[in-house]
């Protein structure tokens, strides 16, 4: 058993008004593991992702990732930590729309000062490997949606984060980029990547992860691992 | 129309960066304006006012007394252009002494040659003349002086003791002709009485005009005059612009440099107010976009943007108008001492023209903008947020992106080209504040470099006066030659020479002017020229630029001086910087004046001593004191005068340039806000990427550097150009041209720090946005779509 990449214990978050968007949490993810976070919108699972990538502080609790006691970090630590421990990939891609589809890539290596010439080896391999090389030196608004989210998915990777986010990657996306996508991750994850990966598509859940949870109300309803695939 | 103004309400409420920045600019124009145009009105005020009341004359002339009778002078009045005049007044110039008087003048001094006309009444059709306090000469041994000349009170005595039965006139009243057409004033019986045998008093003729307001103008009326009478019989002509721009000095030299500002302000405020309600309009698209959906017509939308520009403006329009008024306290107080009238105010209707002017310049600049609202379709203003925009200036961002930078510069220098449009108004902004920085600086030291140009009338470390300090007792100034003889003897003495003064005529000329005599090598301790050189021998003069323009003499051009009947003539070897007595004074070696009967006045004798270097100055003086205390005089430190107009002047353009740099550091402010909230977003998916802080606030503020830096190579060689403008027509308006070395104030060592500061200005305006951009909640931020 390897030890748990994210550990989050009793995090509550509550915003200004009504009830909290999470309540007591606790939860155990595994080096290697897929977790897919299911439930009904409002539930919590982009606060519970946010919290995961210190975008956001928990009001209550704490969440450890890889080690690292993310809810405590300054803001130039939690630059440093989301560069070199965690890719994030949104709903709506999150592309800069005035950079080509490699200068978006390039950049979390770039922030994190890596030699530009292995950066660049490593954006033409992620480009290779993610089928979208052919469009490295176009802008974003010309792709379709599921081009773009491969390019997310790109620059997510970009450093070697232990974990990956996604926040509903197939959200916005047609049925087949959504199947084309979901592969995509089942592919990654099946090469040790780790992933957390927040959506409402419960066939997405059933088919990139080997656990699922399903918030509601900002609780863990039900935690079921499915059998390895 | 009540949905309009809740619309109005909460644009200005939720924009309070931008409603500040619109307040103080506006705030900042009109000061600036108030200021300028309050001053350029009031200069004028007081004599125009006065001499209005007066029907003063345009022009003064003096008839020669045996060339043309009384009665074909009266028939002057009906020459072409004439309005109105009055005399002959028969007028004599006289030098009398004073008798018994209340200020101490000795006794057997003789005063300079005094105008004295005869004049039955005060009042007339031309220079209704004001009795201050006393009455009018009507008796003999009566006279009436004019105010601010020779300081005489009423019941003080002058004497005429050359004059045959050496008449004694007293003071009997002070009169006030705001066209000086007289020093004093007798009845005519009395003017004969003072009138030597065998001479004729000259006629004095006083003229209103129909066109009298240029110096070609009063030429032109003066020539008529000179033609209907005999050739030769008008022997001289004051013009009362002459007085006027006397009068006027002192604040009309403020003029040039505050309506400098003024313009500056005026672009400053209006490209501010196009930025922000631009800015405003573009960030609030897509709320237009849903007004209009929601039944607003174009017209109210236009309404609404132009509203929430005016409502800031107006409060700062008003606060401009406090401290307009405010700030013309103590730079129309050192006006008043030039005229010794009432108390100047800023003249009320200039306080409701310039904000009538400047809300009608912010409306119109909002309704630019504001239009381009009332015009957006609504579909497309809906739609935008949701489509990227097409972003412009990628090939340069590619082309940045390329080169060995860190990414935050890389990315931070490529954001101006995205909104053109909107970097040139930064880059403007920032061009106005460097170029008001540097003429303000500029202005400051070379109003400096003047100052130190006058004080060197008195030079030397030492200066030694002639007389004896008040109260010591001692009447009589000490023999210059002793004097001299004890500094040469003093160890320590380097080098000295001896000045003294005298008035002299100067043909040509209507009034005597002051001489000032070197005696000694004065060419160490010479005055700040303005062009040639110092005089080096006898028959050499050295004239500021008062006297050339009053002479219509150049360098090279001889002049005669005359005094007692004999004429010595002077070459004018250059132009000196002074602006003592209007810059009239003659400075020449004193050999140029021993052919005239004029000697130097013994009690303005003084010494103008130099210091061996390493001397130490208080015991040179201590000994050299010592040494002098027999002849009843004593040394002392020459300590340069400030004036108190260029104190004035440099409060002032220090205000002004920081007001107007901090209006530009707010343009900035304003619109990286802008940019930064429109930003919001992607910084947002950069800080998820993981920038950093540090990484956000260096992208923020390079994004402006690279224009601040440009702004500034752009605004400081304008600011010199300004400042290279602006100082030769303050010196006009002193009545004086400047010496260029005092104008070429700029050096590299200065402009460098200039052109950088338009990176630091613009750096500054951006790191608050920079700051918040940094803090910005990265999940709020992804959360907008
Ligand atoms: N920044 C915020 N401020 C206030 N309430 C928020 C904020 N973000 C999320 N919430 C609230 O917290 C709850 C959970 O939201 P979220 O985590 O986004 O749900 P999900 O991603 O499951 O749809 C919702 O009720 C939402 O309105
Ligand atoms: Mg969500």
């Amino acid at each position: 058993m390897t030890a748990p990449i994210i550990q989050i214990r009793d995090v509550s978050k509550r915003y200004d008004v009504g009830r909290p968007a999470l309540a007591g949490l606790n939860l155990e993810v595994r080096a290697g593991e897929a977790l897919a976070v299911l439930g009904p919108s409002g539930s919590g699972k982009s606060t519970l992702l946010n919290l995961v990538a210190g975008l956001d502080q928990p009001s209550e609790g704490g969440v450890t990732v890889d080690g690292v006691r993310v809810d405590t970090l300054s803001e130039a630590a939690l630059a440093k930590y989301r560069r070199e421990r965690i890719g994030m990939v949104f709903q709506f891609f999150n592309l800069l729309d005035d950079l080509t589809v490699e200068d978006n890539v390039l950049l979390p290596a770039q922030l994190a000062g890596m030699p530009r010439g292995k950066a660049r080896t490593r954006t033409a391999e992620l480009l290779e490997h993610l089928g979208i090389a052919r469009h490295a030196r176009a802008f974003p608004g010309r792709l379709s949606g599921g081009e773009r989210q491969r390019v997310a998915v790109a620059r997510a990777l970009m450093n070697h984060p232990p974990l990956l986010l996604a926040d509903e990657p197939t959200g916005a996306l047609d049925t087949a980029s959504a199947a084309d996508v979901r592969e995509l991750l089942v592919e990654l994850n099946r090469t040790g990547q780790t992933i957390l990966l927040v959506t409402h598509d419960t066939a997405l859940a059933a088919s990139c992860a080997a656990r699922t949870i399903e918030l509601v109300d900002g609780r863990i309803a039900r935690d079921i691992r499915t059998a390895a695939r | 129309m009540s949905a309009l103004g809740k619309v109005v309400r909460a644009g200005v409420g939720r924009r309070r960066v931008q409603t500040l920045v619109m307040t103080l600019t506006t705030m900042m124009a009109v000061t600036a304006s108030v200021l300028a145009a309050g001053l350029l009105v009031a200069s004028q005020a007081p004599f125009d006012h006065a001499f209005a009341k007066q029907k003063g004359a345009h022009l003064t002339a003096q008839f020669g007394g045996a060339k043309v009778t009384a009665a074909r002078l009266a028939g002057t009045a009906h020459a072409p252009g004439v309005t109105a005049a009055a005399g002959p007044f028969p007028v004599l110039a006289l030098r009398p002494r004073p008798g018994r008087n209340r200020f101490g003048m000795p006794a057997d001094d003789r005063l300079p040659p005094m105008t004295i006309v005869g004049r039955a009444t005060p009042g007339g059709p031309v220079d209704d003349i004001d009795l201050v306090a006393g009455r009018w000469a009507t008796g003999p041994g009566q006279i009436v002086m004019n105010e601010g000349g020779v300081p005489f009170d009423i019941g003080d005595q002058m004497t005429f003791p050359d004059l045959p039965g050496g008449p004694t006139l007293t003071i009997v009243g002070v009169a006030k002709s705001v066209g000086a057409s007289a020093e004093a004033w007798v009845s005519p019986a009395q003017l004969a009485a003072l009138t030597a045998p065998g001479r004729t008093p000259a006629h004095q003729m006083l003229y209103r005009f129909a066109r009298a307001a240029t110096d070609a103008q009063i030429a032109a009326d003066r020539a008529a005059i000179a033609a209907s009478v005999p050739p030769g019989a008008m022997t001289g002509a004051a013009s009362y612009l002459k007085i006027k721009l006397a009068a006027s000095r002192t604040s009309a030299t403020f003029v040039p440099f505050v309506v400098a500002f003024a313009v500056l302000g005026l672009f400053m405020s209006v490209l501010v107010i196009g930025i922000v309600v631009s800015g405003a309009v573009s960030a609030a698209t897509r709320r237009i976009g849903i007004l209009k959906s929601l039944g607003f017509t174009p017209a109210q939308v236009v309404r609404a943007y132009v509203a929430q520009a005016l409502i800031p403006a107006t409060v700062g329009t008003v606060l401009g108008v406090a401290f307009g008024n405010l700030l013309s306290i103590p730079v129309l107080g050192e006006a008043e001492h030039a005229y010794g009238t009432g108390t100047l105010t800023i003249a009320p209707w200039i306080d409701i023209a310039v904000p009538a002017a400047a809300l009608t310049a912010v409306a119109a600049t909002a309704l630019v903008p504001a239009l381009r609202a009332g015009r957006l379709r609504t579909v497309e203003a809906i739609a935008v947020g949701r489509t990227p925009r097409a972003g412009r200036g990628r090939a340069i961002r590619r082309l940045l992106g390329r080169l060995p930078l860190p990414r935050p510069v890389s990315l931070g220098l490529a954001t101006p080209f995205s909104r053109p449009a909107r970097s040139a108004t930064i880059a403007a902004a920032v061009a106005l504040g460097t170029i008001g920085v540097t003429f303000g600086v500029g202005l400051a030291m070379s109003l400096s470099d003047i100052q130190d140009g006058l004080n060197r009338r008195t030079p030397g470390a030492v200066v030694v006066l002639a007389v004896p300090p008040p109260g010591t007792g001692a009447p009589q100034a000490a023999d210059p030659t002793a004097i001299a003889e004890k500094i040469r003897a003093q160890p320590g003495t380097r080098r000295f020479f001896r000045t003294g003064q005298t008035r002299v005529g100067v043909a040509g000329l209507a009034e005597a002017t002051t001489v000032i005599a070197f005696r000694g090598d004065s060419s160490w301790g010479s005055y700040q020229m303005v062009s040639g050189s110092w005089f080096s021998g006898p028959g050499q003069a050295v004239v500021p630029s008062g006297f050339l323009n009053a002479t219509g003499t150049h360098i090279g051009d001889t002049v005669t001086l005359t005094g007692d009947g004999r004429a010595a003539p002077v070459r004018i070897v250059g132009e000196a910087l002074d602006l003592h007595e209007e810059g009239m004074t003659v400075l020449t070696d004193d050999a140029s004046l021993a052919g005239l009967g004029v000697p130097v006045a013994p009690e303005s004798i003084q010494f103008a001593v130099d210091l061996r270097p390493g001397t130490d100055a208080q015991a040179y003086l201590n000994s050299l004191n010592a040494a002098l205390r027999p002849l009843g005089v004593s040394a002392q430190a020459n300590s340069g005068e400030v004036s108190g107009v260029v104190v004035a002047m440099d409060t002032l353009a220090a205000m002004l340039t920081l007001m107007l740099v901090a209006v530009a550091g707010l343009g900035v402010l304003n619109t990286v806000v802008l940019d930064t909230r429109e930003r919001v977003h992607d910084l947002g998916v950069l800080k998820a990427l993981g920038m950093s802080p540090r990484q956000t606030v260096t992208m923020v503020i390079t994004s402006v550097a690279g224009i601040g830096l440009l702004a500034g190579a752009l605004g400081a060689p304008i600011g010199v150009a300004l400042h290279d403008r602006v100082l030769p027509a303050m010196g006009r308006a002193a009545g004086t041209r400047f010496p260029a070395a005092d104008i070429a104030v700029y050096d590299v060592r200065v402009l460098v720090p200039l052109v950088l500061g338009g990176l630091v200005l613009a750096t500054a305006g951006a790191l608050l946005p920079a700051g918040w951009a940094a803090r910005t909640r990265t999940a709020t931020a992804l959360r907008t779509e």
